[in-house]
């Protein structure tokens, strides 16, 4: 029988070492976002969010282009992957309890996982080579592959939330079918699905790698979806694997912007969902 | 339909009694939905599609099976081997997982269990946060601050207590396999803590409290009743992680040191499958050059897919089969 | 008081004169129901005969006939799983909503057959109103956009605000709510919900109202207040109401129908059926023998 002593010790062990992996996790976040701020607040000006790229050593060029082009993108995205990724959770809520409906689940699930850099080959082949050329629509529609399974999977939950009871209501008022789904049941469901959406907008926003071929860069402005852009992710790498220190530097300033990007989009999300959990008391 | 001027007595029958409904608004909706739906066979079939169109010049080519165990890539001279590619992505997901895995469940034991109640919130919080960035600007915190501080620090230091395994042996440039791995542990955490965490809250209350109540320790109760009970969620949990440190692309690329060939150290520079491709398929000079990528591709396709599929089966499992907590 | 005194002095509704007369009617309405009283006894509102319906293969109906006369309440009681509420939703067909659901036999509203396939059940369902048993306001709507959620749905523009005080009123809600029109519909309590949802159903002025339990999920005083307004409601509805609160029923309604696994077992005046019925098996159900 072992003592208590040494059980005592043991279990504060297991603490501690819980504990510290608590801290190994911690401490790269802590990190990376102190140096994000402070490496890259330096940079920041008005300049920076509005100017095209300057050639190395010259002062005052920004990451306007690729601001510009990152909206470009997710709009592109989202116009494709809204009506789709929408539609597929509808349906997976409403007629998805049949052998049509598991399969259908289950590719979701799967395509959820595909490596963002495999999304982009398969963009490559459908948009960017028949256009024979890179664009920014092939960037977008990469990005769309990527956002339409979370999108499906959260509208389909929170269709699913809405009460079977709402749904009678409306029927038993004379209201057809299919606008008591889309009237009733999508509007009830909707605070929730804005949430879904400004979330898949931010993770779209971060992705880089599907880009690096089918949007590839850009050095000046673009507003044609038909022509390659810049982004703020493939900036960010560009400018981190050259070999100038001036181009390192505008890196970690770039990624401050992008980080800000991300989080406000995370953040009005977070502050969505609340509001809707606190108005349904 | 003009709303009525006068309120009708009630018992006659509104102004939509008599209005005649077409059924075409159902029936179109219900198509339009189900269209919807099906679309993600079609996209799924897309993707099969055309990884394996854009491929197949080079599966023809090269044949299967010297191009899968080929270890070399010259692309100016059309040889294309995809062993230092595969080599490199599963030498860097296993040191990710080797890591990350204990740290994650460590975690999660932390969050639910052991953990001081008021820290709970915010250490959950920063693991959101650290699931949310982006790819690329860990890549970029890997390349200037983790590599100098594995240059400098870490690998002279395991190489001066381990130098006599291979593993440790070789110039320490501070780029290369251990680079990678470290940094895919740091992504994947998130992953594989979130969903431990989920899985833990699966065990049954009684279980545990049955422990305690014999007079065992809180760690021993969850040594006892809670991890084993636990053990195939977390597997599974282990198995998204890995899936998902396969099919990470910059940040690797931006520590890998990108060298398509196979060195036994870890600290040697190396490449990954999604790697290679981010790097050369802009310029890809030729189709057989864009076919092996593709091909690459397609290679990463299947481990991810399979991978996911089990890790989706294992992870059902513990929360279906077992029976829910009371309250 | 046994609940044969309690029917014989509450079921009559011309006890109630302290009642505000209801207003007159501006206009007439585009179908006038027959006004006088012979021909009310000869033209019923519903005419039920040889109901039948089946969840898949479980026979939940079986052979019901009855005849409901306009502007009175008829009362469905019965031990659970008798089929009333089945019954019920076969009057606005909403039995079709759950798959393998079928109903044979003939649905008479004012002579028409409600099961034919001519009539389309989203019509037939804005004549034939219905009230669940736990209130179900739409939770992203005001109390005005609820109470004209069943117009405005279908697509009738234009501010409904006229209707909407008279539903509300119809309704014994208007009061309570006149100055809170626009605030979320969920901040009222349970009762004043489920008077909203009776305002909502009376907006789109059905000539039947269905209420399936209405009070069941409610407290005493709330109970209270519907069934007022039940009595209320009869002068201008045809009321069919299912209760398993044998109380209720017999406070409420003018005839009653005794359902037991799926048959209908004796219909007839309320006073009656509580008091004097003609089956065994009815007396045993209201006496508390069973149920």
């Amino acid at each position: 029988m072992r003592s208590l002593g040494w059980r005592r010790f043991v279990n504060r062990f297991w603490t501690v070492a819980s504990a510290a992996g608590v801290v190994a996790a911690l401490v790269p976040l802590a990190s990376l976002l102190w140096l994000v701020v402070s490496h890259g607040a330096a940079g920041l000006s008005l300049g920076f969010f509005t100017n095209l790229p300057a050639p190395v050593g010259e002062t005052g060029g920004g990451v306007g282009n690729g601001i510009l082009g990152t909206l470009l993108l997710v709009a592109l995205a989202s116009v494709i992957a809204l009506p789709v990724g929408i539609g597929a959770g509808v349906f997976l809520a409403e007629k998805g309890n049949g052998r049509a409906g598991d399969v259908i689940r289950f590719v979701t699930e799967v395509l959820s996982g595909v490596p963002s850099i495999v999304i982009g080959i398969v963009a490559y082949g459908l948009v960017v080579a028949p256009m024979k050329r890179f664009s920014a629509l092939a960037g977008g529609f990469a990005l769309a592959l990527l956002m339409v399974p979370t999108l499906a999977r959260s509208t389909e939950e929170f269709v699913r939330l809405v009460p079977g009871a709402l749904r009678e209501a409306s029927l038993a008022l004379g209201v057809p079918k299919w606008k008591t789904s889309l009237l009733v049941i999508l509007r009830t469901a909707a605070g929730g699905i804005i949430t879904a959406v400004l979330l898949a907008v931010a993770r779209a926003a971060g992705e880089t790698a599907p880009l690096l071929f089918t949007a590839l860069n850009n050095q000046y402005w673009n507003f044609r979806a038909d022509q390659p852009t810049a982004s703020l992710t493939v900036q960010i790498f560009n400018y981190a694997i050259s070999p100038y220190e001036d181009w390192h530097n505008k890196a970690w300033t770039a990624a401050l912007v992008l980080l800000l990007l991300v989080g406000l989009l995370n953040l009005l999300a977070r502050l969505l969902s609340r509001n809707r959990m606190e108005g349904a008391r | 339909m003009p709303p009525p001027t006068e309120i009708a007595v009630v018992g006659g029958g509104g102004p939509l009694a008599r209005a005649r409904v077409s059924p075409w608004g159902d029936r179109a909706w219900g198509l339009g939905v189900s269209v919807l739906g099906a679309s993600i066979l079609v996209v799924a079939g897309l993707i099969l599609a055309e990884l394996s169109g854009v491929s197949v010049v080079a599966w023809r080519k090269l044949g299967l099976l010297p191009f899968l165990f080929g270890t070399d890539w010259d692309p100016v001279q059309d040889r294309f081997g995809a062993l230092p590619f595969i080599y490199g992505t599963v030498v860097t997901s296993l040191i990710a997982i080797l890591v990350a895995v204990p740290v994650s469940v460590g975690l999660a034991l932390f969050l639910s269990e052991m953990g001081p109640k008021p820290l709970k919130r915010p250490v959950g919080f920063a693991i959101e946060v650290l699931a949310a960035i982006p790819s690329v600007i860990f890549g970029l915190w890997g390349l200037f601050v983790m590599v100098p501080w594995l240059r400098g620090t870490v690998e002279p230091a395991l190489q001066v207590a381990f130098g006599f395994l291979p593993l440790f042996q070789g110039p320490t440039i501070g780029l290369g396999y251990l680079a990678a791995g470290l940094i895919l542990a740091v992504m994947i955490l998130p992953t594989i803590a979130s969903v431990t965490l989920e899985v833990l809250k699966t065990v049954p209350l009684p279980l545990k409290e049955g422990a305690l109540a014999l007079g065992a320790t809180r760690w021993e109760a969850i040594r006892m009743s809670v991890l084993p009970y636990a053990r195939p969620g977390i597997v599974g949990a282990a198995l998204l992680g890995l899936g998902r440190a396969l099919g990470e692309t910059m940040a690797v690329t931006m520590v890998i040191g990108n060298s398509p060939e196979i060195h036994a150290s870890l600290f040697a520079p190396g490449y990954s499958l999604p790697a290679v491709i981010a790097n050369e398929f802009a310029e890809a000079t030729g189709d057989v050059h864009i076919g092996a990528l593709a091909a690459l591709g397609l290679v990463l396709f299947g481990i991810t897919v399979l991978l996911n599929a089990l890790a989706q089966l294992l992870i059902r499992a513990v929360n279906r089969g077992m029976p829910r907590r009371a309250a | 008081m046994t609940l044969a005194q309690d029917v014989a002095t509450r079921v009559a509704p011309q006890h109630r004169d302290e009642r505000p007369a209801p207003p007159k009617p501006t206009v007439a309405p585009p179908n006038p129901p027959s006004r006088s009283g012979a021909a009310d006894e000869e033209q019923p509102k519903l005419r039920i005969s040889g109901l039948n319906a089946w969840y898949g293969q479980n026979h939940a109906l079986r052979d019901v006939s009855l005849v409901v006369p306009p502007r009175s309440v008829m009362a469905a009681i019965g031990p659970s799983g008798c089929g009333k509420s089945t019954f019920l939703r076969c009057l606005n067909r909403m039995h079709e909503l759950v798959p393998g659901a079928r109903a044979e036999g003939t649905l008479l509203l004012d002579g028409e057959d409600l099961l034919s396939r001519q009539v389309d059940p989203v019509v037939l369902r804005r004549r034939v109103g219905m009230v669940f048993q736990r209130p179900n306001p739409f939770p992203t709507m005001s109390v005005r956009e609820n109470v004209a959620a069943g117009l405005r749905l279908n697509g009738l523009r234009g501010s409904h605000d006229e209707i909407v005080e008279h539903a509300l009123r119809k309704a014994a809600l208007w009061d309570e709510v006149k100055d809170r029109l626009d605030a979320s519909a969920i901040g009222l309590s349970g009762g004043q919900q489920q008077r909203l949802c009776i305002a909502r159903a009376l907006a789109v002025q059905p000539e039947v109202l269905l209420m399936d339990e209405p009070a069941s999920a409610l407290d005493p005083i709330a109970t209270a207040k519907v069934e007022d307004l039940i009595h209320e409601l009869k002068e201008n509805y045809t009321i069919v109401i299912v209760t398993h609160n044998m109380q209720q029923a017999a406070r409420v309604s003018d005839q009653t129908a005794f359902f037991y696994m799926g048959e209908l077992v004796e219909v007839g005046p309320t006073e009656k059926i509580f008091t004097n019925p003609d089956k065994a098996q009815t007396n045993d159900y209201v006496t508390g023998k069973f149920g």
